[in-house]
């Protein structure tokens, strides 16, 4: 068995008010990779995750994970699936134990201590097992919801927003635990409006604005691919336009008249540096600093969506 | 069939009833109380016996009645609306559980608690009145079936109600008004004739009369038409939840 995690073929959404929160979305995510679904917020990252575990029903489209059509052999697709969702809804009388255990339940698994026992300490849960559910803060509930989802071992973990107004030290700790699921062979999806997180986490990401996947790409290839470098001049005097002689290298002017931005692709071999600095001499323009900036996937995103 | 997944939801649910045990019994035993104080002793002692059984033992069965038939609908909405309320219902929805097996996990627990309220306030009246229970077997057939269809009812206001006050509405508005009209402190020949044949588009009136009769062989219709009855309500709820599970209404968007 070597096929995908799971694969989504031409998938459709209308909801009953006509709003289009899926079109023709295709996509394959592999076995053992961290996919980030990246886009704005109602970009349709939830409905789709909806769609994969049964919350929502597909207007159109097919849906396998691990090779079950996640239709007819339901029951076969959902057990490999475990959900994290966005908001923090949990009960609020049961405590830790009872509610993990409970999830591991719905899924028809047998009752193991042992292995719930792991998940709380690896969640650092262990001290609250007997702790209410309302008794915990905002981060510990978040925790909890993760705990549920993995306590009936499915290969298949969809976290949607899980760092969303978790602290900083939560949220590092939260990219260690699924860099363990992933060595552990869990293929994990994550849904993120944080740039910075598909960056730090993704092996592949997929970008998705008003319910069209726009690219669906490996991350380093992406930024390879559509980044770009930028080269800053700040010069001694202002320049008020441009001599003709520099016009059409795209360069622009910024700061005032102060700096000069010239793109370029890094990529490239002959990339135009070294006779923009010959040309500027040629014309007097001196400069005090350069600097270099990459431009970061959250460029790539905005130009992406931008465009879109 | 995930059994597992089943029991699952019934011990959750049961740990509910459980956790509020005290509020559960003790609201249905206090107004059960109340009524003997003042239907059984204070009203009941002008009043003759009613086909040979004193008022005080008649409106036994029909106490029974009333207290399972609003703890079920209340209960059982209730399981299944919070779950919605809250959120927590993506867990039902994304578990390999066929939407039958939710509902059997989420209405054998509510029935299992109308059954426990039933059966102590069944013992509750055993202290005022001497309990006579000539067809044991038909009195429990009446109280199965009276709680899982009620439950029924239940889950699927559970899974309409939009807000807290639907879900108590339909309690208040149906169910009381049926259960008071439907022959619980009374026979129906009591009545004039005009209002004995509305009384009998009231689904209760069969429940009370085919229950009591298994108390005391007294019944206001034949105990065949009780049985009929409640068997064709078991049939449209359950026809309702097959709907509701066929179109997803109100559970999957």
């Amino acid at each position: 068995m070597n096929g995908p995690a799971l694969s989504i073929q031409t998938l459709d959404k209308v909801y009953a008010n006509g709003l289009k929160a899926l079109d023709q979305v295709t996509l394959e995510v592999r076995r053992g990779e961290i996919f980030a679904l990246l886009g704005p917020n109602g970009a349709g990252k939830t409905t789709l995750i909806g769609a994969v575990c049964g919350i929502v029903q597909p207007s159109g489209g097919r849906i396998e994970v691990f090779g079950h059509d996640n239709i007819r052999e339901y029951r076969k697709a959902r057990s490999h699936i475990g959900l994290v969702p966005q908001e923090l809804t949990t009960g609020m009388f049961e405590t830790v134990w009872n509610t993990v255990s409970f999830s591991r339940g719905l899924f028809g698994k047998p009752a193991n201590p042992l292995y719930i026992e792991q998940l709380l300490k690896n969640l650092a849960l262990w001290e609250k097992k007997d702790t209410q559910l309302r008794m915990l803060s905002g981060g510990m509930k978040r925790r909890v919801l993760i705990a549920k989802a993995l306590s009936h071992e499915p290969d298949l973990l969809f976290l949607d927003e899980p760092t969303a107004g978790v602290d900083v030290e939560l949220r590092k700790s939260m990219w260690a635990q699924v860099r363990r699921l992933r060595e552990m062979g869990v293929t994990v999806i994550l849904t993120t409006h944080y740039i910075e997180e598909a960056e730090e986490m993704a092996d592949r990401i997929g970008v998705i604005n008003k319910g069209r996947l726009i690219v669906t790409e490996d991350k380093k290839t992406l930024m390879h691919k559509l980044g770009r470098k930028e080269l800053l001049l700040d010069l001694y005097k202002p320049l008020e336009a441009l001599p003709p002689s520099l016009a059409g290298l795209g360069l622009r002017i910024a700061e005032g008249g102060m700096r000069l931005v010239f793109t370029y692709d890094p990529a490239q071999e002959n990339n135009g540096v070294v006779s923009l600095l010959d040309r500027l001499r040629e014309e007097g323009v001196k400069c005090k600093d350069f600097n270099t900036r990459e431009s970061s996937l959250e460029d790539i995103f905005v130009q992406l969506v931008g465009d879109s | 069939m995930n059994y597992r997944g089943v029991a699952a939801i019934y011990k959750f649910e049961m740990a509910r009833t459980f956790r509020t045990l005290a509020e559960s019994i003790a609201s249905p035993v206090v107004s059960t109380v109340l009524y003997f104080i003042v239907f059984g002793s204070a009203i009941g002692s002008r009043i003759t016996d009613v086909d040979g059984v004193s008022y005080g033992a008649f409106i036994v069965p029909g106490l029974v009645m009333l207290t399972i038939l609003s703890q079920s609908v209340s209960n059982a909405s209730f399981g299944i609306y919070f779950p919605r309320f809250s959120g927590t219902i993506y867990e039902l929805l994304s578990a390999p559980l066929s939407f039958a097996e939710i509902m059997i996990g989420y209405v054998g627990a509510a029935a299992t608690k109308s059954l426990m309220v039933g059966s102590i306030v069944l013992l509750t009246a055993g202290l005022f009145v001497p309990l006579e229970i000539r067809h044991p077997l038909s009195m429990l057939f009446f109280l199965v079936m009276t709680c899982t269809t009620f439950c029924m009812l239940g889950f699927i206001i559970g899974i309409w109600a939009d807000g807290f006050e639907k879900l108590q509405i339909i309690p208040l508005l149906v169910i009381t008004p049926l259960t008071f009209l439907g022959g619980s402190f009374y026979s129906i020949d009591m009545l004039p004739p005009f209002w004995q044949a509305v009384s009998l588009f009231n689904p209760v009136v069969y429940l009370v009369s085919g229950f009591r009769w298994s108390f005391y062989e007294s019944a206001d219709v034949s105990l065949g038409i009780s049985v009929a009855m409640i068997l064709i309500f078991l049939l449209g709820c359950t026809g309702i939840v097959a709907w509701i599970f066929k179109t997803g209404y109100r559970l999957r968007s």
